[in-house]
C-alpha cells in the first residue's frame, strides 16, 4: 500500500462574483446595495469533491471547459483555498507554468531561467549549479544571451520547460502544456515527463489531449458538473467520455 | 511551503531586485542620470517658484529642496507604482505557491536603491554650501532608512492589495500622493506652516521621515526621540497594512 500524497476530502470550491467590484470603487459606491448582494452571491465550481493520490501515481483530469480542472490544480498548488472540505498534500509541488510565467521579456534567457528556477524554489546555489545542464536541455544556445522578448514563442517555451525539467519537485501539476515546441522538443519534454513518472514523482496532469491522457496516466478522472463523474482506467474513463461528447453533437 | 529557510527567502529577495535593476537599466546606460533627472527637475521648478519668485525665507533653498526631494521620491515612486505590481504577476501569484509579499518587497527596495544612489548628489550639493558629511549619518542613514522602509512596504502592501478589488484606486492613489506632497514638508519648513496647522502636519508619518532625513542631511542632527516616535508610527502603520494583506492575499488568486 502506497502512501498519499494528496487527499482531498469533501471539498467545495466557489468563486465569487466580483464583478461590480472589480468595476471599482465608483461602482461598489454608486450600487452598493447591489454590490453587497453580489458580493455573497458565489459560483459554485466543486462540489464536494472527495479523491485520494498515491506517491508515484499519475492522474490525468478530463471534462468540458470552466468544468474546474484547473481549479483543482491551483487548489493543490495551495495558491487557492477551498470554501469547505480538508485538503491534505505532502511533499513539495512545482506547477509547470503556462508559457512563460514570470519570465521577464527584457532579461536575456540566462537571467530568465536564474530568476524562474528561484521564483519555483530552487535556491541561488542550485539555479547556478543546474543552469548549463538547462541551456543544454533547452536546446537555445546562441540566443541565450539575448532578451528573451527576440525569442520566438517555442523558444520560451522551451526554456520554460527546462526550468521546470530540472526541479525536484515530489508532485508535478501539468496544465496543459505537454504540447510545446517543435515535435522534437515535444518528444523530449515527453520523455522527461517519462523519467519523472520512473523517478516515482506524482503527476497531475489536466489536458485535452486525451491521447497523451491515455499515454501517460495510469488514472484518469472525468470531472463534470462539479463532480466526479467517473474515476479509472484512463482508457475506460477516456472512452466514456468521448461516448458522451459524441452523443450530444 | 513553510519548511523553506532563511537563506532561500534572502535569494529570493535578491533576485527580484536584480531582475527590477536590471529591467530599469538595460534600454539605457545613462539609467542612473536619467533617475537623477525627475527629482532635480522639480527641484529647479520649486526653485524658480518659490524662492526667485516668492521668495520664501529659507537659507541655502537648492540644497534644501533636494535633501527633501529624494527621500519624498522613494516613497512617492514606490507607492504610485504599487496597485500595478501585483497584476503585472498575475501568472505567478495564480499558479505558484510563493510568499506573495515578496513582489512588493523587491519593487520598494528598488526604488530604495535608487534613494541611495542619489546620496552622493546630495553630499555634492552640501559641498556648494559649504556643508560636510558628518560622522552620525553612518547611525542616521540606516535608521531612517529603516523607518522610511516600513512606512512605504506598508502602503505598498495596502494599496497593492486593495487594488486588486477595487481596479479604480489606482486613479485615487494619485490624488492622495498629490495631496500627500502639500501637507509634507518637502518645499517648505514648518516652520513656515501656522501654529494651528502644525499638528495636522505632523500628523502625517511621510513629514516626521522627510524632516528627520533633511536634518541628518542638512545640519548632521539626528534626534533619537522623533526618531523613536515616527518608527513607532511606521511600524504600527506596517503591521497594520500586513495584516490586511495576509486577510486578502488568499483571494488574490481568484480575483486574478
Amino acid at each position: 500500500m502506497k502512501e498519499k500524497v494528496i487527499v482531498f476530502d469533501k471539498v467545495v470550491k466557489s468563486y465569487p462574483s466580483y464583478t461590480y467590484i472589480t468595476g471599482g470603487i465608483k461602482n461598489f459606491l454608486i450600487h452598493f446595495n447591489k454590490s453587497i448582494e453580489n458580493f455573497k452571491k458565489r459560483h459554485v465550481v466543486l462540489k464536494e469533491i472527495s479523491f485520494e493520490i498515491s506517491q508515484g501515481e499519475c492522474v490525468g483530469f478530463i471534462g468540458r471547459n470552466g468544468v474546474g480542472k484547473s481549479t483543482l490544480l491551483s487548489l493543490i498548488a495551495g495558491v487557492l483555498k477551498p470554501d469547505s472540505g480538508k485538503i491534505f498534500v505532502k511533499g513539495k509541488v512545482s506547477p509547470l507554468l503556462e508559457l512563460g510565467a514570470g519570465f521577464h521579456p527584457d532579461l536575456t534567457g540566462r537571467e530568465n531561467i536564474i530568476l524562474n528556477s528561484i521564483l519555483l524554489g530552487m535556491t541561488k546555489e542550485e539555479a547556478f549549479a543546474k543552469i548549463s545542464s538547462i541551456i543544454e536541455f533547452s536546446g537555445i544556445k546562441d540566443f541565450i544571451d539575448q532578451p528573451i522578448r527576440t525569442y520566438s514563442s517555442g523558444m520560451v517555451a522551451r526554456l520554460a520547460f527546462s526550468v521546470i525539467a530540472h526541479l525536484d519537485p515530489d508532485i508535478l501539476l501539468i496544465d496543459e502544456v505537454l504540447a510545446v515546441g517543435d515535435i522534437e522538443f515535444q518528444k523530449k519534454s515527453f520523455n522527461k515527463i517519462l523519467e519523472f513518472k520512473q523517478k516515482g514523482i506524482t503527476m497531475v496532469l489536466v489536458s485535452h489531449d486525451l491521447e497523451n491522457i491515455k499515454k501517460l496516466c495510469d488514472r484518469a478522472i472525468w470531472l463534470e458538473d462539479g463532480k466526479i463523474k467517473m474515476d479509472g482506467n484512463p482508457e475506460e474513463v477516456v472512452e466514456e467520455y468521448c461516448k458522451k461528447i459524441e452523443g450530444k453533437v | 511551503m513553510k519548511d523553506r529557510n532563511f537563506k532561500y527567502y534572502l535569494d529570493l529577495i535578491s533576485v527580484l531586485v536584480a531582475k527590477e535593476l536590471k529591467v530599469r537599466y538595460k534600454n539605457s546606460y545613462l539609467g542612473y542620470l536619467w533617475s537623477l533627472l525627475n527629482p532635480l527637475a522639480m527641484a529647479l521648478i520649486f526653485y524658480f517658484a518659490f524662492k526667485v519668485i516668492m521668495r520664501v525665507p529659507i537659507e541655502n533653498y537648492s540644497f534644501f529642496l533636494i535633501t527633501g526631494l529624494f527621500p519624498w521620491q522613494w516613497f512617492s515612486n514606490s507607492v504610485g507604482s504599487s496597485p500595478g505590481i501585483l497584476l503585472g504577476n498575475a501568472s505567478l501569484i495564480k499558479k505558484v505557491n510563493f510568499p506573495v509579499y515578496f513582489i512588493p518587497i523587491s519593487s520598494v527596495l528598488n526604488d530604495a536603491v535608487h534613494f541611495l544612489l542619489t546620496i552622493p548628489v546630495i553630499i555634492v550639493f552640501g559641498f556648494l554650501f559649504n556643508k560636510f558629511p558628518s560622522p552620525i549619518w553612518i547611525l542616521g542613514i540606516p535608521l531612517w532608512f529603516f523607518a522610511q522602509f516600513f512606512l512605504t512596504y506598508g502602503s505598498a502592501l495596502l494599496i497593492s492589495s486593495i487594488n486588486l478589488f477595487f481596479r479604480d484606486l489606482e486613479r485615487l492613489v494619485m490624488v492622495f500622493l498629490l495631496i500627500l506632497f502639500y501637507v509634507t514638508p518637502v518645499f517648505y519648513d514648518i516652520t513656515l506652516v501656522p501654529e494651528k496647522y502644525r499638528k495636522l502636519i505632523f500628523l502625517n508619518p511621510v513629514s516626521g521621515i522627510i524632516m528627520g532625513w533633511r536634518d541628518l542631511f542638512m545640519k548632521g542632527a539626528f534626534d533619537f526621540k522623533f526618531y523613536c516616535l515616527y518608527l513607532l508610527y511606521s511600524f504600527i502603520l506596517f503591521l497594520f497594512s500586513f495584516y490586511v494583506f495576509k486577510r486578502l492575499s488568499y483571494k488574490f488568486a481568484e480575483v486574478l
